[in-house]
C-alpha cells in the first residue's frame, strides 16, 4: 500500500550514488554540527551532536539533561498521596495518563481496586489526555517541517480537550486528580454533553490535518522511507507506542495485559503499518486520536452509577512488596517499579518513561541519513524532554 | 497462603530458565497472574538474558537497580527543633524485597516477550570488592537498547558495566561527585531546607477563653 514506486526507487538510488561520486571527487571533510539545545516545537531542550560528512551524518549523539529533576530521588522523601503532584509533570502534555499507573501500582500492593464508575472515569480522563497530547504531535509536525498553519489548528482544538480536562479535574495542565481507591471528585453536570460535542470537533480536526498535512506532497517526500526502523530493532531498543505499532508489531498495553480500567468494554482497532519509516509513525498517531475520540465515545455512553472513591484509611500506608505497572502512554509504554516497606511514602520508583527508550534508538536511526531529515526523524519519533530526563 | 497455581505459563518459563542457567538461578517469586522475579548470579547476569531473549523475551523494557540500604537522613520531614525520636535498631537492617538477596544493591531488569503477553523481572545481588567497586558484564551484546539505561545506572548507583563504550554521565556535569540514588547520597533540598510541610502540625490558635476560633 505504501511502497515506493519502482520509479522512486530508482531515482533514490541514483541520487545516492551521485552523491558518493561527489564526494570521493570533493574529498569533504568531516564537520560536527550543534542542534539544539532548543526545540522547534517546544517540546523541551535536546540538544543534538552530529557528525557530517558533506550533508550525511555519519554520527549522532543525543544530549540529554537539560531538564533531570531527578524524581526518582525526590519520591523517596514523599508520601504516596504527594507522588502524583510529582509525577503530573513527566510528561506534560498528558499529565493524567502519568498518575494512572502509578496509583495502579500503589492499589495493587494495597489490594484496594476502585469502583468501577471511578475506574470508566479514569479511563475516559486517560483518553482525553491522549487526545490532547497527541493532536499537539500532530500540529508540531507541521511547523518542524516548515508548515505553520496546521500548529494553529491543533492549539485550536486542543483547547477544547483541555477545556474538558479543566471542567472535570480543575487543572488544565497537571490535574493530580487521581486517588488512591478511585477519583477526588465526580464528572460535573453538564460534561457529557459536551465532551460529545468536542469529540466531534476532533474528528474534524483529524480529517483537515489528514487533508492538509498527510495529503501533502512535500510531507510525504519527507516522511516516506525516512528512518526506517526495523521491528527487531525496535524491540531490542523497547520502543513503545505508535513508534514500535508503525514497525507493524502489533503490541498495545490497553488490550494486551489486564488492568483495572474500562478497556475491556469498548470496542476499538489497534492500528499498526508494516513500514517502519518516518510517515507511518506519523500516521498511527493519527490514528489514534481518531481511536480515542470513538473510545471516549463509548465510554460517556455507559459511565456506571455509583462511588468514586474504594474505601481507604485516612492514612495510606502501602504494605510490603514490590510492583510493577505499565500503562500505554500518549507517548509509548510508560511504567513504575514501586518498592515500598510499608511505610508512608515509597522506598524506591523506578520510572520507566516512554520517550527514554524511544529517544535512546537516535543513534543508530541517524546514521546515514541527510541533514533535513534529522529532524523529521526527531519530530516523527515524538519525545518530550520532561519524559527523557525525568 | 497457598495460591491456587492458575498460571501455567511463568512456571515453564521458571523450568526453561534453570535449565539454561542451573546453580545460577538463584530464587524464583511468583505471584500468578501477576508478576514474575528471577534473582540470578551476578556472573550469569548475561547469559540470564541471552537465554531469556533466546526464550521470546525480545522486547526490552529497562534496566536499573536498587538500594536496600535504608536512609540514613530519614523522610526529612521531621520538625528539627523535636526532641528526636528513640532509635529504633531494626530500621536500619538491609531487608531485600521479592526474590530475596544478600547485598545492598541489586541490580533490576525486565523483559517482555510481545506475544505470549508476559513480562520477566531479573535481579542480581552485586558483591562491592574492597575499594566499594561493583562490576556486571553489559547486556548491550543482549539488547542493544541496555546502552542508555546501564549509563543512567553507573551514573546514579556507580555500578560498572564491562564492555559499555562509553559510561559517561547523561544529566549531571561530567566531574560530579558521588551517585545520586544510592540512599547515603542526601537530598540536598532537604538539608538546606525543613520541609514546608511540617507547618501543617503546628497548633492552631485558640482564643482567649480557651475554645476553638470557629
Amino acid at each position: 500500500m505504501t511502497m515506493l514506486s519502482e520509479r522512486q526507487q530508482l531515482s533514490y538510488i541514483a541520487a545516492q550514488a551521485a552523491d558518493a561520486r561527489l564526494n570521493v571527487e570533493l574529498e569533504t571533510e568531516g564537520m560536527t554540527l550543534n542542534i539544539g539545545p532548543q526545540h522547534p516545537a517546544t517540546h523541551g531542550t535536546l540538544r543534538i551532536i552530529a557528525r557530517l560528512d558533506g550533508e550525511q551524518v555519519v554520527w549522532a549523539e543525543p544530549s540529554a539533561g537539560y531538564m533531570h529533576r531527578g524524581y526518582e530521588k525526590l519520591t523517596e522523601v514523599r508520601t504516596y498521596p504527594q507522588v502524583t503532584a510529582l509525577i503530573n509533570r513527566i510528561d506534560w502534555l498528558g499529565s493524567f495518563a502519568n498518575e494512572v499507573p502509578f496509583i495502579l501500582a500503589a492499589e495493587q500492593l494495597m489490594e484496594v481496586e476502585a469502583p468501577p464508575r471511578a475506574q470508566h472515569i479514569r479511563t475516559i480522563l486517560f483518553e482525553l489526555s491522549r487526545i490532547a497530547n497527541v493532536s499537539l504531535f500532530l500540529g508540531d509536525l507541521g511547523v518542524q517541517m516548515g508548515a505553520v498553519t496546521p500548529v494553529f489548528m491543533a492549539f485550536r482544538d486542543r483547547e477544547y480537550v483541555l477545556n474538558l480536562i479543566e471542567g472535570a479535574t480543575g487543572g488544565r495542565f497537571h490535574p493530580n486528580f487521581d486517588r488512591i481507591g478511585g477519583l477526588k471528585d465526580d464528572l460535573p453536570k453538564g460534561w457529557i454533553d459536551e465532551t460529545r460535542q468536542v469529540m466531534k470537533k476532533l474528528r474534524n480536526f483529524c480529517d483537515e490535518i489528514e487533508d492538509l498535512l498527510f495529503g501533502n506532497e512535500i510531507f510525504q517526500s519527507r516522511t516516506r522511507g525516512i528512518g526506517v526502523i526495523p521491528a527487531e530493532v525496535a524491540k531490542e531498543y523497547g520502543l513503545s507506542g505508535a513508534n514500535l505499532r508503525a514497525s507493524g508489531v502489533d503490541w498495545d498495553l490497553r488490550r494486551d495485559q489486564k488492568l483495572p480500567l474500562a478497556y475491556d468494554k469498548v470496542d476499538f482497532k489497534v492500528w499498526t503499518h508494516p513500514d517502519g519509516d518516518s510517515w507511518a509513525r506519523c500516521w498511527i498517531r493519527l490514528q489514534e486520536v481518531r481511536e480515542a475520540t470513538r473510545i471516549v465515545d463509548q465510554l460517556i455512553e455507559t459511565i456506571p452509577s455509583g462511588p468514586v472513591m474504594a474505601k481507604v484509611p485516612r492514612i495510606i500506608k502501602v504494605p510490603e512488596g514490590e510492583a510493577w505497572v505499565s500503562t500505554e502512554n500518549p507517548l509509548g509504554e510508560m511504567g513504575y517499579y514501586v518498592v515500598s516497606k510499608g511505610e508512608l511514602g515509597p522506598f524506591r520508583v523506578k520510572i520507566r518513561s516512554a520517550s527514554f527508550n524511544n529517544i535512546s534508538i537516535t543513534p543508530w536511526v541517524l546514521k546515514g541519513v541527510y541533514v533535513p531529515d534529522i529532524i523529521t526523524i526527531l519530530a516523527s519519533l515524538y519525545f518530550i524532554l520532561g519524559d527523557i530526563d525525568r | 497462603m497457598v495460591v491456587p497455581l492458575s498460571d501455567d505459563l511463568r512456571p515453564s518459563i521458571v523450568d526453561r530458565l534453570r535449565a539454561d542457567l542451573g546453580d545460577d538461578l538463584v530464587e524464583v517469586h511468583l505471584i500468578p497472574d501477576v508478576d514474575l522475579w528471577v534473582r540470578v548470579n551476578a556472573a550469569a547476569w548475561r547469559q540470564a538474558g541471552t537465554s531469556l531473549r533466546a526464550a521470546g523475551f525480545d522486547y526490552f523494557c529497562f534496566l536499573s537497580a536498587i538500594d536496600w540500604m535504608p536512609s540514613p537522613y530519614g523522610r526529612g520531614e521531621d520538625d528539627p527543633s523535636a526532641e528526636p525520636a528513640e532509635e529504633d535498631p531494626s530500621a536500619s537492617e538491609i531487608r531485600q524485597g521479592y526474590a530475596g538477596g544478600e547485598t545492598r544493591f541489586q541490580l533490576l531488569a525486565r523483559v517482555t516477550d510481545i506475544r505470549r503477553h508476559v513480562s520477566v523481572t531479573l535481579k542480581a545481588d552485586l558483591l562491592e570488592d574492597a575499594d566499594g567497586r561493583m562490576s556486571v558484564p553489559s547486556w548491550i551484546p543482549v539488547h542493544a537498547g541496555a546502552n542508555w539505561h546501564e549509563r543512567e545506572t553507573h551514573e546514579m548507583f556507580g555500578i560498572n558495566f564491562e564492555g559499555h563504550p562509553d559510561l559517561r554521565n547523561m544529566y549531571l556535569p561530567g566531574d560530579f561527585e558521588g551517585h545520586p540514588l544510592r540512599k547515603d547520597f542526601p537530598l540536598l533540598a532537604r538539608m538546606v531546607k525543613p520541609w514546608p510541610g511540617i507547618v501543617d502540625v503546628e497548633p492552631m490558635p485558640v482564643s482567649a477563653d480557651g475554645g476553638d476560633e470557629s
